[in-house]
């Protein structure tokens, strides 16, 4: 292998994925955005100051923690944890919201605003906001905001405004709709935190790198404890930022990267998020992406069990990888990650979020063909605590 | 040369500015959409620019967004626009835009959407999230036939808007506000004054001003430094207002005045 990955462009795609669909008000944002970045990640100040905040106040580096009673449930390969779970917060976002809070102080931003699907962005969001004192104003989905009650109030607590948003099917979608508007209606005062790989180019980018922490460490970790790279790293997906930062470092490596998508009801009926695996190209919140819509372009109004993957796209760069075939996509249905939640909380002592539970989940279909001298390693973006609410619903104890 | 800038060339010979009317397809309802156009035009709209549904228009305010998704419950789809735009085509000659979403016009096929555009009549596209870092990718040759009209705002540099300028056919789209379609904006000094400098700075195309414009006391204020004004928001507000009603009295008087005002 001689050339070296290095999407995105300078116009911001990954192959024809990604760039920067959006209107002609965010054009000079999005530039400023860019540059700021770009000076940002070469000043020192900057990383050091990013740097300390996630020891300090994020508690990295996360642990990578053998699951020895997984490892003997399946008999097979060796099976490591990347315990982002255990980040502030509960789960890796707010390795993100880190990186774009010190953005926005650098651009003398005074107003933020984001989108949650989970909450968990909402949160993590929040949370630096509280921590560096400025206004915050998080987009939630209706049936969002009923599903996630927990993360409502904690966003409260914390001093942002919730903002449900009643539009289309009121999830994640809508919420990053309206969180778009705002931005296009507020763009000289107020800093907009994405918090997936997904949007106008420079997000998928910023959102990727300030996640790749998840998958440095991770190389640094298995290197010491065994001396080799993961043959496998399972990650959901769902715009895709967990799985950004965990692939990101082992792009060029022969581990395999499996991304897992939300089957919900089943790929056979339309209550599903598969957006790698069932949708076809398409221009969507500011990005080439691929799209679950209907023949007339217009966008599905999609489902999962777990808001955080509830999308019709996913982040550009995913799509490129999947077709590139540096990483590969397969999908879960919302009873597989149920199974999966019980799985983890009864062998490891660990309540993962639904969303995690996704890549939990595909053990069932990669260990049976692994080896034992192999290495699987699951990133494990967030704990489960949020989602008692749908789970005592769904789970007979 | 084009259709659709001739046209507002001769508007303003006449000591008027050019008025351009923006109704969502199909709404508020589906078999009543021809008519109305057409009415419209004798109202006095100039231009009408044809709003193709999309189910997640981004620059669009609540009011747009609204009939948007009425349309689409109504079953509006790209195909039928196409053959309203045929069925006003039959009875006027006056100037349609079409403006609608990438997203849309890539299922549809850029290069088939463009050769039905032209067949059907339609004189000009605006694609609100094409900005000029997309334009080269996705307005290809085949979109030679039509205008496709570039937008400006507050936020453009300078710099920028002589680019759009070059780069746009038909006219310049000047959006007011930084803003959403829709915006109930107060029109400050400031966005007189940057309406002022896109003014100066625009000399191939007749500039014509848009967003949160709804009425003939807007467009007083807003002649001097424009070629035409775009309305949109007001008159769907209308429309909705008498959805029921056989043609739409309250909105057609609302374009008359607005077309007075325009002289």
């Amino acid at each position: 292998m001689t050339t070296k990955y290095n999407a995105p462009d300078i116009k911001g795609k990954y192959g024809i994925y990604g760039g920067k669909f959006v209107p002609e008000t965010l054009i000079a944002a999005l530039n400023e955005l860019e540059n700021i970045y770009n000076e940002s990640i070469k000043s020192s100040e900057f990383l050091t100051e990013l740097e300390e905040l996630q020891v300090e106040y994020n508690g990295r580096p996360t642990p990578l923690s053998f699951a020895n009673r997984l490892t003997e449930y399946y008999g097979k390969a060796k099976i490591y944890l990347k315990r982002e779970d255990l980040c502030h917060t509960g789960a890796h976002k707010i390795n993100n919201t880190l990186g774009q809070i010190l953005l926005a102080k650098r651009l003398g931003k005074t107003r933020i605003i984001a989108e949650t699907g989970a909450g968990q962005h909402g949160v993590a969001t929040a949370t630096v906001c509280a921590k560096f004192g400025l206004k915050c104003i998080v987009y939630m989905g209706e049936l969002d905001v009923e599903r996630q009650s927990l993360n409502v109030f904690r966003m409260k607590m914390l001093g942002a405004e919730v903002i449900p948003v009643t539009s289309g099917n009121k999830t994640l979608k809508d919420a990053t709709n309206e969180a778009i508007r705002d931005w296009v209606s507020n763009v000289t005062d107020t800093y907009y935190i994405i918090g997936s790989v997904v949007g106008p180019h420079p997000y998928p980018m910023i959102v990727r790198d300030f996640q790749a922490v998840i998958g440095n460490e991770t190389k640094e970790q298995i290197l010491k404890k065994e001396n080799k790279y993961p043959d496998y790293i399972l990650a959901c997906v769902g715009g895709g930022s967990n799985a950004m930062g965990i692939f990101y470092p082992f792009i060029d490596l022969p581990t395999r990267l499996i991304g897992i998508e939300a089957a919900g009801h089943g790929l056979d009926t339309e209550d599903h998020c598969a957006s790698i695996t069932l949708g076809d190209n398409g221009i969507f919140q500011g990005m080439m992406t691929k799209l679950l819509q209907d023949e007339n372009g217009q966008v599905n109004e999609v489902y999962s069990i777990s808001a955080g993957l509830d999308y019709p796209g996913v982040g550009p760069e995913h799509c490129y990888l999947n077709e590139i075939k540096n990483a590969e996509y397969s999908s879960i249905t919302d009873k597989e990650a149920l199974e999966a939640v019980k799985l983890l909380s009864k062998y490891e002592g660990i309540l993962p979020a639904l969303e995690t539970a996704h890549a939990v989940a595909y053990l069932e279909k990669l260990m049976p063909a692994t080896n034992k001298d192999e290495i699987v390693v699951v990133n494990l973006s967030g704990r489960g605590d949020k989602d008692l609410n749908t789970i005592i619903k769904e789970i007979n104890l | 040369m084009s259709f659709i800038s001739d046209n507002i060339k001769k508007i303003n010979a006449e000591n008027k500015k050019c008025l351009t009317v923006f109704l969502t397809a199909g709404f508020p309802a589906k078999d009543k959409f021809v008519d109305l156009a057409l009415n419209v035009f004798d109202a006095g709209a100039d231009i009408i620019e044809i709003g193709v549904p999309f189910s997640d228009p981004l620059a669009d305010g609540p009011v747009i967004q609204h009939s948007s998704q009425t349309a689409l419950d109504n079953g509006v789809t790209p195909e039928l626009v196409f053959d309203y735009v045929l069925q006003i085509r039959n009875k006027t000659d006056k100037p349609i835009v079409l403006m609608g979403y990438s997203n849309p016009i890539l299922k549809y096929g850029i290069k088939k959407y463009a050769q039905r555009a032209v067949e059907t009549g339609v004189n000009g596209l605006i694609i609100p999230d094409i900005p000029l870092e997309e334009y080269d990718d996705f307005i290809t040759d085949d979109f030679k036939n039509l205008d496709v009209i570039l937008l400006t705002t507050p936020t453009s540099s300078d710099e920028r808007i002589k680019t759009i300028d070059n780069k746009s056919n038909g006219f310049l789209y000047c959006v007011s506000i930084a803003g959403t379609t829709g915006t109930n904006n107060q029109f400050g000094e400031k966005t007189l004054s940057n309406l002022k400098r896109t003014y100066n700075l625009v000399s191939k195309n007749k500039m014509q001003i848009g967003f949160g414009i709804s009425t003939p006391d807007d467009v007083k204020m807003f002649s001097p430094f424009c070629d035409g004004v775009i309305v949109g928001s007001a008159v769907i507000k209308s429309l909705w207002n008498e959805k029921d009603s056989k043609d739409f009295p309250n909105t057609i008087s609302l374009i008359k005045n607005l077309s007075a005002a325009c002289k």
